[in-house]
């Protein structure tokens, strides 16, 4: 494994398996009545929040915590960022309370990647999510979630699986994320989106690409539902939301098209009735909320990983010391 | 006047064979083989090439309102240590270089600096904005005697301004130059619209924003018989417009950049924001084809848009950053890069590209003159045998916003006289 989380580009088969294969571990300690392990004890680990995201946050904060790391949230709102402190300084002064790891949010693509090449700051930089770049960890929680039910196993991957991600992706970081991930997981991805929301050059993406939705989803064992801000349409990028639905939402009729074992997925938050007809986020082909679930054992998995973790994350004696019986 | 009369010993003219050089008054006196020492002081160019003083065209001083950036001392400092005897201020300024007062001002600061002659260009429009005309007359019968017309770093986009602004400067011998800029189409643009762009989730910045205005901006220029000069030209679609356009016969030059030259939109999958510029760096295919435009004329000159930006404004994340990079003092390397080791010019055609060419569209007096008996000692002496990593620790300008820190580039002034006196001798300022 590299020092940092940039980007699932950087992430071999054999680091991406690892990484899923230790997420199970920390599935299984997510599962018991006492979720904590010892792991990163005394490390400090900042969450650098210069984009809202609740969701995110949390999920990395309840990671760390039971992780038993000490956790500090720097959000932008109510900070001195807000007041046009440099991400440089802010970086300066994590870098001065002694921050092992940083998890940094920010709606500028690339201040992840920046933050990882400076000397402004030397511990490990995980992407929470960086501007239409990328979005690992949402990745990694997606191919988990999809091992799960499609190939599961310790050592396996999504080799012939096929995903179809149906959206903005031209403004989607979680795409991004994805395309490079399932792609060196050994899964087929078509991107299904109107033209205008394909990104410039996805030609020479790993990928397959279209803009017939129901075409791409009878053989598909997973679909991804990327969330649509209505915004888009006031630049031009399609005419209403009733034309959006009608041409990428997936409805029932849709939903009758793909075989019966493939996955509804999305990465959160939705737009129910745009690209997602409610009945059928709440219906039992959903992994939505499991998404949710897997998604504070994979951040689990990449902090322990980052941050040294040689050791097995789980052996007899640490889950036994895990119990917080105090020492 | 000169104090100080020089004789420079060996200098290889334009590349050619070695010979003396005699600056008696500011002026050349005498060009030959050996020549008789009369008191001058004596100066060794044994293997230094001799070209006249380099004109840049499009320079940011940023004087006044962003001294913090650069002053009118420290970039005509950087411009007599990159070999130029003359450069053009841009007019995006604070306050903007749109009246008569401004232009004379900047000219005036030029004239104290002394260390190259500063020839300020005016706004097009009344601060930039692209809706009314600056008083282009009164610029032009100041005393800094405007001729060149822009407003750079934004786009003279409405149709109707822009033909009565190119239409308008021919009363008094004006040129128009575009910064070529569809404003629709490059919205918060961050880079060439590419792979690149495509992959790393920055707004792009599409190639037919740039061609689209020049395809405009040369029919207009001949709907009216004005004369056109495009800014810093970077796509090969462009150079096919220019092409087409002097194929007609009609009156249109154009620039690049040294970076455009040079360098590729690979470069920002560092996010490093020293290299976010407008326009972009584009690709490779562009690069060759603006290397072959350069050499073959359709693209007339070369140009800096030397663009100082302070650490903090480039310290930062991409989207944030400042666009521009310095220019000046790496201009002359960058090209000998490019284009002389590449063999796709002399350097003949260097000095015609980035001083008799230059000084020609602008019209600006005493430059871009031959290295000849009687001419004005506007002289560089280079030393293109030179290889060195840049130090930017070493520039004379007061940014450091240069994509080439540690490259490795040929070639180094070693002197840069204006009018016969030294501005910069053994390649330090004098
Ligand atoms: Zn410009
Ligand atoms: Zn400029």
């Amino acid at each position: 494994m590299k020092r940092h989380l940039i980007s699932t580009a950087d992430l071999t088969r054999e680091d991406a398996l690892l990484i899923l294969d230790t997420t199970e571990q920390m599935a299984q300690v997510s599962a018991r009545s006492v979720k904590k392990l010892p792991t990163l004890r005394g490390r400090t680990v900042v969450n650098l929040f210069f984009e809202d995201s609740t969701r995110t946050r949390t999920s990395f904060e309840v990671a760390e915590k039971r992780l038993s790391a000490d956790v500090i949230n720097f959000s932008a709102k109510g900070s001195s960022v807000s007041k046009g402190e440099s991400l440089k300084d802010t970086a300066l002064t994590l870098q001065a309370m002694g921050a092992d790891a940083v998890v940094i949010r920010h709606s500028a693509s690339g201040a992840p990647k920046l933050l990882a090449d400076s000397d402004w700051l030397h511990g490990s930089v995980v992407n929470a999510g960086d501007g239409t770049h990328e979005h690992p960890t949402q990745a990694l929680l997606d191919a988990f979630t999809m091992r799960r039910h499609l190939n599961p196993g310790v050592g396996h991957d999504l080799a012939g699986r096929r995903v179809t991600i149906v959206g903005d992706v031209l403004h989607s970081r979680v795409a991004r994320s994805n395309v490079h991930l399932l792609h060196t997981l050994g899964a087929e991805v078509t991107l299904v989106a109107p033209p205008t929301l394909m990104p410039f050059g996805v030609e020479t993406w790993p990928c397959q690409t279209s803009y017939d939705l129901d075409a791409a989803l009878t053989k598909a064992d997973a679909v991804m539902m990327l969330r649509v801000q209505r915004e888009r349409m006031n630049a031009a990028f399609f005419p209403t939301q009733r034309e959006y639905t009608r041409r990428y939402g997936l409805d029932a009729r849709r939903l009758a098209l793909m075989p019966e074992h493939a996955l509804v997925m999305h990465p959160g938050p939705m737009v129910r009735g745009m690209e997602i007809e409610s009945t059928i986020a709440d219906s039992d082909r959903a992994v939505i909320v499991e998404q949710v679930a897997n998604g504070v054992s994979v951040r689990m998995a990449v902090l322990y990983l980052l941050l040294g973790g040689s050791e097995p994350a789980i052996t007899t004696s640490s889950a036994n010391t895990s119990e917080e019986t105090g020492k | 006047m000169s104090t100080t009369n020089y004789l420079i010993r060996n200098a290889r003219i334009l590349g050619g064979e070695p010979q003396d050089i005699r600056v008696t008054d500011g002026v050349i006196a005498e060009i030959g083989a050996e020549l008789a020492a009369d008191g001058e002081q004596e100066i060794a160019a044994d293997g230094l090439i001799a070209l006249p003083g380099l004109v840049d065209l499009h320079t940011h001083l940023r004087e006044p309102g962003r001294e913090d950036a650069e002053t009118v001392l420290s970039g005509t400092k950087a411009a007599a240590k990159g070999g130029f005897t003359a450069v053009h201020a841009m007019a995006n300024t604070f306050p903007v270089a749109d009246t008569a007062g401004v232009v004379e001002q900047v000219w005036r600061l030029g004239r104290e600096s002394g260390y190259c002659d500063v020839q300020p260009i005016g706004a097009v429009t009344v601060g930039l904005e692209g809706k009314q005309l600056a008083e282009l007359g009164a610029m032009a019968d100041s005393a800094a005697q405007v001729r060149v017309f822009s407003d750079d770093g934004k786009c003279v986009d409405d149709a109707v301004i822009m033909r009565r602004a190119l239409e308008y400067v021919k009363a008094f011998g004006g040129v128009v130059a575009q910064h070529a800029q569809e404003p629709r189409l490059t919205e918060g643009a961050q880079m060439n619209e590419g792979v690149v762009s495509g992959e790393l989730g920055l707004a792009g910045w599409p190639a037919v924003a740039e061609e689209s205005i020049i395809a405009r901006d040369v029919l207009l220029a001949a709907h009216v018989g004005s004369r056109l000069h495009v800014c810093h030209l970077s796509t090969a679609g462009s150079v096919e417009i220019v092409r087409w356009a002097k194929s007609k016969g009609w009156d249109v030059t154009a620039e690049v950049t040294p970076h455009h030259l040079l360098l590729t939109d690979e470069l920002v999958r560092s996010y490093d924001a020293v290299y976010k510029v407008n326009p972009p760096l584009r690709t490779e295919a562009d690069v060759l084809a603006l290397r072959e435009a350069l050499a073959d004329g359709t693209i007339d000159i070369v140009a800096t848009d030397h663009a100082p930006h302070p650490a903090e404004d480039k310290q930062c994340e991409w989207s944030a950053a400042a666009m521009g990079m310095v220019g000046l003092e790496t201009a002359l390397s960058v090209v000998q890069s490019a284009m002389v080791d590449t063999g796709l010019m002399d350097w003949a055609e260097v000095a015609e590209r980035m001083s008799a060419k230059p000084a020609a569209i602008s019209g600006i007096p005493g430059h871009g003159r031959p290295v000849s008996v009687g001419e004005p000692a506007n002289l560089v002496l280079f030393d293109a045998q030179y290889r060195g990593a840049v130090n930017p620790d070493a520039f004379a300008t007061r940014s450091r916003n240069t994509p080439y820190r540690g490259m490795d580039l040929p070639g180094r002034v070693v002197a840069t006289f204006l009018r016969g006196d030294a501005k910069v001798l053994d390649g330090e300022l004098v």
